[in-house]
């Protein structure tokens, strides 16, 4: 991305330049890059040290033996499957659902035009940014008084159930994804729908049929976003559920690091366990990820 | 207005013996205790069903010796029970939603103002049937502390346990170390062991309450269980001469302490003391569960130093853990089995046969099979005038987290600062009390 | 549904017009759906609780028992949050420091970063993605991570330094002098990923011709940085500046994960679920402190709705 400018003098100068310049910047990222490593790798290293080891030479020192045991006893006796599946239980739902609502109300918002519009956006963007605690008594309490029927909650109630859990994710992340999404359907030439309406084709017709299909992009990479985010929730699953069969994993950790208190290499494979979902789907959707960052913020 | 103190009679004493002398003679009667399995007594249809449990016996060992306990009662009864264990602190902190929201028919809790405090607005349900079966096992002071300031029993005794100084015996006797009586022989002692190499007080509060014991005992022992227990319900100004004289006395053991106190949990800590690191630790008698059963044969105990010849070594700290029913059961009858159950000797035995870092709560259990720690403690408890529960156990439970424990954490960290120290508790504390 | 037939193929980012009243019945019945569902959701469970937030902040409640138990007290709550709670005026500097260290630094650094990487050396993706790593990690887990590193006798950090004896222990989570920076460091791991990939964004969008202008006028690369790239990456910055505020008012996950937040690590969030979701249930009091959280940040979240609005009207 170097200028590429004929000038004979300034070709020269920057070529001579290029390649010191480089090299400092790749010592400094290389440095960089491994410092940013270290935390992870340490708690992979003391992960796979069984606990004797680690007991007898320290945490920092060359392994006796290593094993993916403590990966098998956390996930055991840890009862991390069932953790896991809560997760999922509660992640994709609220992902698929936030995202439903927000192309909704986004669609709206940018096809149609309300007085409301703008005001409407403020109202979803702003819940986004509050901080969680500020609805927590309230919402406790409301989920208390909520019944719902034993097929959606084995409690009877809101709360300590999933669908409160989904509930909540979905409201908190509406907002940023109706932005994202209203921003980008504006890019969407309106002469598409305008052939559709020619045709009587009515709104929700427009909507599934021509809109969403041209946002899978942006769907796309908003997924991704909110799936990493709201399966990293913690303050809803600690505050939301009580049973400890219910919690989803991020926040069954704490259980995990309770029970096993000193055994460090234990909650280390918890942890590496607990993160693994989000670091596959960071692997493979990287730029799903990313540009899901970037359309939020650079329309901004 | 929570006035009913369990425990906190000079006269524990004689109605201790007096509740023992009438557990023989009830035990010498015939057949009243049959094992607590069998609950009612057979005209009523056998109690069946689910039981949910609320637990938080988190820890390894008392999470086995619970099973067991448990696993006794399955085979005696129709009912099953879905145990639902949730770490240690983590229960306690979310007590006041999981009463509200759905909690378990039976769930674990500990006895005191902070059992009043819950029963008085109504989250458990009065099991004075169940002391109806058990009562005759417990002296009137555990009575006293199961019943809620209605005058009706929340609480089912399991266990309990004293709070003293621990020390293993070999390292006693290779240093030539004996147990201190009074608070210079204290100091003395610790001095020693810092001279020796080792560290003289384990010691953490990372958790906030582990302290909680050491301030309970000073002050005991400066001012006398009755200022103890009135300065807790707030009766007392905490700006007072005798609160800032226990400040001033532990200011003179805190360089003894370990260091580095509020960024450990007290199992690490407690592992000093199995590693023959550290002298002495002030903890419960739980601090056990740290040991490997054969190290456990090591440990020892002395109750903690005189400090005011007035007040001796009167009082022991003592807490008791236990069980209640909550509000609205799903299976009462079963669950109120369960209780009785409990509260007999037998799943107590049972229990301690897995986790004996404990004392069984009936008068009624064996303790012959007790190891000479076990023996030595209940004679410590026994033996004492008066007991108390623990800090958070004897006050106001927003009190004790939200003002005591931040207070605590600070004079760790500030010793010199008492004056500021006792005006900002007080003011918060009459906040709270009004 | 007429169209407007004169509304040709429009640039993009124009909204046309349209007439609302000639939607047929069906449709409304879908737009109010689509639009009231998702609005009536966010009314109940976020602007709803938090008035009523505010309405409990004059209150003092203990949480059990109906609403017919809440004791109406005035501005007592706020009165003895200011001058008699311990932890509060920490907590407020706690959340000041966490804010202006995030902005400072690893703000900075991610901006580096980017404009590092957005030279399109080799290996740009993988440092992208090492950089990027710790964000898709929850905080919770970023806090288990980092408990590893800096345990006192056990962890990475002292065993390193050699510090892990009684004499000379770097309690870096107990010790309520240094243990907000540790955690800091922590945080800051984190939220420098973060802003990289916003940059890195906000620099693909840097008009190349600028750049190119600037180097034929022999500038050197920091002068053109500070004249030319900076002041056109003025949107982003907005977006950075509203993104770390926010979560330096969020910050609670690690906190909570590592010691519940006392002892040095106090912040306002924590506080709030310390008085309302611990044993203690001094709902009123909690609610205050919410209140005063959401009094804070109502100014970062206004400075970015105006910002992102600026271009619609």
């Amino acid at each position: 991305m170097s200028i590429a400018v004929d000038r004979p003098a300034v070709r020269a100068r920057t070529r001579r330049r290029r390649p010191l310049r480089h090299v400092r910047v790749h010592v400094f990222l290389a440095l960089a890059a491994l410092l940013w490593l270290v935390p992870v790798v340490w708690t992979f290293y003391t992960s796979l040290r069984p606990y004797e080891d680690t007991a007898e030479r320290g945490y920092v020192s060359l392994p006796g033996s290593i094993g993916f045991e403590n990966y098998t006893t956390a996930f055991t006796q840890g009862d991390l499957p069932r953790f896991f599946l809560n997760s999922l239980i509660i992640t994709l739902p609220a992902v698929f659902v936030t995202l439903f609502f927000a192309a909704c109300v986004a669609f709206v918002v940018s096809r149609l035009s309300f007085r409301f519009n703008v005001a409407l956006l403020i109202v979803f963007m702003a819940a986004n940014l509050l901080p969680q605690q500020v609805v927590l008594t309230p919402l406790y309490r409301m989920y208390l008084q909520i019944p719902l029927p034993e097929f959606l909650s084995e409690s009877g109630q809101m709360y300590d159930s999933y669908l409160g859990l989904i509930v909540i994710n979905v409201a908190f992340q509406v907002g940023f994804c109706t932005f994202v999404l209203s921003n980008y359907m504006k890019t969407i030439p309106t002469t598409l729908n305008d052939a559709a309406r020619v045709d009587g084709a009515s709104v929700v017709r427009q909507f599934f049929g021509i809109i969403l299909p041209l946002c899978r992009p942006a769907l796309a990479a908003l997924a991704t976003l909110e799936f990493t985010w709201i399966y990293n929730d913690f303050l809803w699953a600690i505050v939301l559920v009580q049973s400890g069969d219910k919690r989803p994993i991020t926040s069954a950790l704490a259980q995990l690091q309770g029970l096993y208190f000193t055994d460090y290499n234990l909650v280390a494979a918890g942890a590496m366990l607990a993160a693994l979902p989000t670091l596959i789907v960071f692997a493979l959707l990287q730029r799903q990820f990313i540009s899901g960052l970037t359309l939020g913020a650079s329309k901004g | 207005m929570y006035d009913v103190r369990m425990m906190t009679r000079r006269s524990v004493l004689q109605t201790g013996l007096a509740g023992l002398a009438a557990a023989y003679g009830l035990s010498g009667c015939g057949s009243d205790d049959e094992p607590a399995g069998n609950g009612s007594d057979g005209a009523a249809a056998k109690p069946s069903g689910t039981v949910s449990f609320g637990s938080n016996y988190s820890d390894e060992l008392p999470k086995k010796a619970l099973q067991a306990a448990l696993d006794g009662y399955a085979k005696s009864s129709g009912v099953e029970v879905d145990l639902n264990t949730v770490d240690h602190n983590t229960f306690q902190e979310q007590i006041n939603n999981y009463l509200q929201g759905s909690p378990d028919d039976v769930f674990a809790w500990f006895a005191g103002y902070r059992m009043q405090f819950f029963a008085e607005r109504g989250l458990a349900t009065e099991i004075s049937d169940v002391w109806e079966e058990i009562g005759g096992q417990y002296s009137e002071a555990f009575k006293t502390a199961s019943t809620g300031l209605d005058g009706k029993q929340y609480f089912v005794p399991f266990y309990y346990y004293p709070w003293a100084v621990f020390y293993r015996k070999s390292v006693f006797e290779k240093n030539g170390y004996e147990p201190a009586a009074n608070f210079d022989e204290f100091k003395a002692l610790a001095q020693q062991m810092e001279s020796d190499g080792l560290t003289p007080l384990a010691f953490a509060d990372k958790d906030g309450w582990p302290a909680f014991g050491t301030f309970d005992y000073l002050n005991m022992r400066t001012n006398g269980y009755d200022f103890h227990v009135s300065l807790m319900r707030g009766d007392e100004s905490w700006e007072s001469a005798q609160v800032k004289t226990v400040f001033e006395n532990w200011r003179e053991l805190l360089p003894y302490h370990q260091q580095g106190a509020l960024g450990r949990i007290w199992q690490d800590a407690a592992q000093g003391l199995v590693d023959k690191e550290a002298g002495m630790m002030v903890m419960g008698l739980f601090v056990g569960n740290q040991f490997s059963d054969k190290d456990r044969e090591d440990l020892d105990f002395f109750p903690f130093p005189e400090i005011n010849p007035e007040h001796g070594q009167d009082a022991v700290e003592a807490p008791i853990d236990g069980f209640m029913l909550s509000q609205d059961p799903e299976n009462e009858d079963a669950a109120k089995d369960l209780l009785t159950y409990l509260g007999g000797a037998e799943a107590q035995s049972v229990y301690l046969n897995v986790d004996p870092n404990n004392i069984a709560a009936s008068t009624e259990a064996d303790t012959s099979s007790y190891t000479p720690i076990q023996q030595k403690a209940n004679e410590l408890i026994t033996g004492a005038a008066q007991i108390s529960q623990f800090l958070d156990r004897d006050t106001r439970p927003d009190f004790a987290s939200t003002v005591m424990i931040p207070a605590i954490q600070k004079f760790l960290r500030e010793p010199d600062d008492v004056d500021g120290l006792v005006k900002s508790i007080e003011q918060q504390k009459k906040a709270i009390f009004a | 549904m007429a169209t407007d037939l004169a509304a040709a193929p429009r640039t993009s980012g124009r909204r046309p017009r349209r007439r609302v009243g000639r939607l047929t019945t069906a449709d409304r019945v879908a737009v109010t759906l689509m639009v009231g569902v998702p609005l009536a959701v966010v009314l109940a469970f976020i602007w709803f609780p938090t008035l009523a937030s505010i309405v409990l902040s004059f209150s003092s409640w203990d949480g059990i028992g109906g609403i017919d138990t809440i004791e109406w007290i005035g501005t007592t709550n706020y009165e003895q949050i200011v001058t008699i709670y311990p932890p509060f005026w920490p907590a407020f500097r706690h959340n000041l420091i966490w804010l202006a260290f995030l902005a400072l630094v690893p703000t900075t650094f991610g901006l580096l970063l980017a404009y590092l990487l957005d030279k399109q050396i080799r290996g740009s993706r993988v440092y992208q993605s090492i950089f990027f790593l710790p964000v898709v990690i929850s905080l919770a887990v970023v806090g288990f991570i980092w408990q590893l590193v800096y345990a006192p006798e056990q962890g990475l950090v002292n065993n390193v330094l050699g510090t892990t004896e009684q004499g000379n222990l770097i309690n870096w989570l107990g010790n309520p002098d240094i243990n907000l920076w540790a955690v800091l460091v922590a945080a800051a791991w984190r939220h420098a990923g973060y802003i990289m990939i916003l940059y890195l964004a906000g620099l693909k969008s840097v008009d190349p011709a600028l750049r190119e202008a600037a180097a034929i006028d022999g500038a050197s690369e920091w002068y053109a940085f500070r004249t030319i790239v900076f002041p056109a990456l003025k949107p982003i910055n907005i977006v950075v500046l509203v993104v770390t505020v926010i979560e330096a008012l969020r910050a609670f996950d690690i906190v909570y994960v590592i010691n519940r937040g006392r002892n040095g690590l106090e912040l306002l969030s924590v506080l709030v679920t310390d008085n309302i979701i611990g044993e203690a249930s001094r709902i009123g009091y909690g609610s205050a402190l919410a209140v005063i959280l959401l009094v804070i940040s109502i100014v970062p979240i206004v400075v970015f709705v105006a910002n992102a609005f600026k271009e619609e009207s």
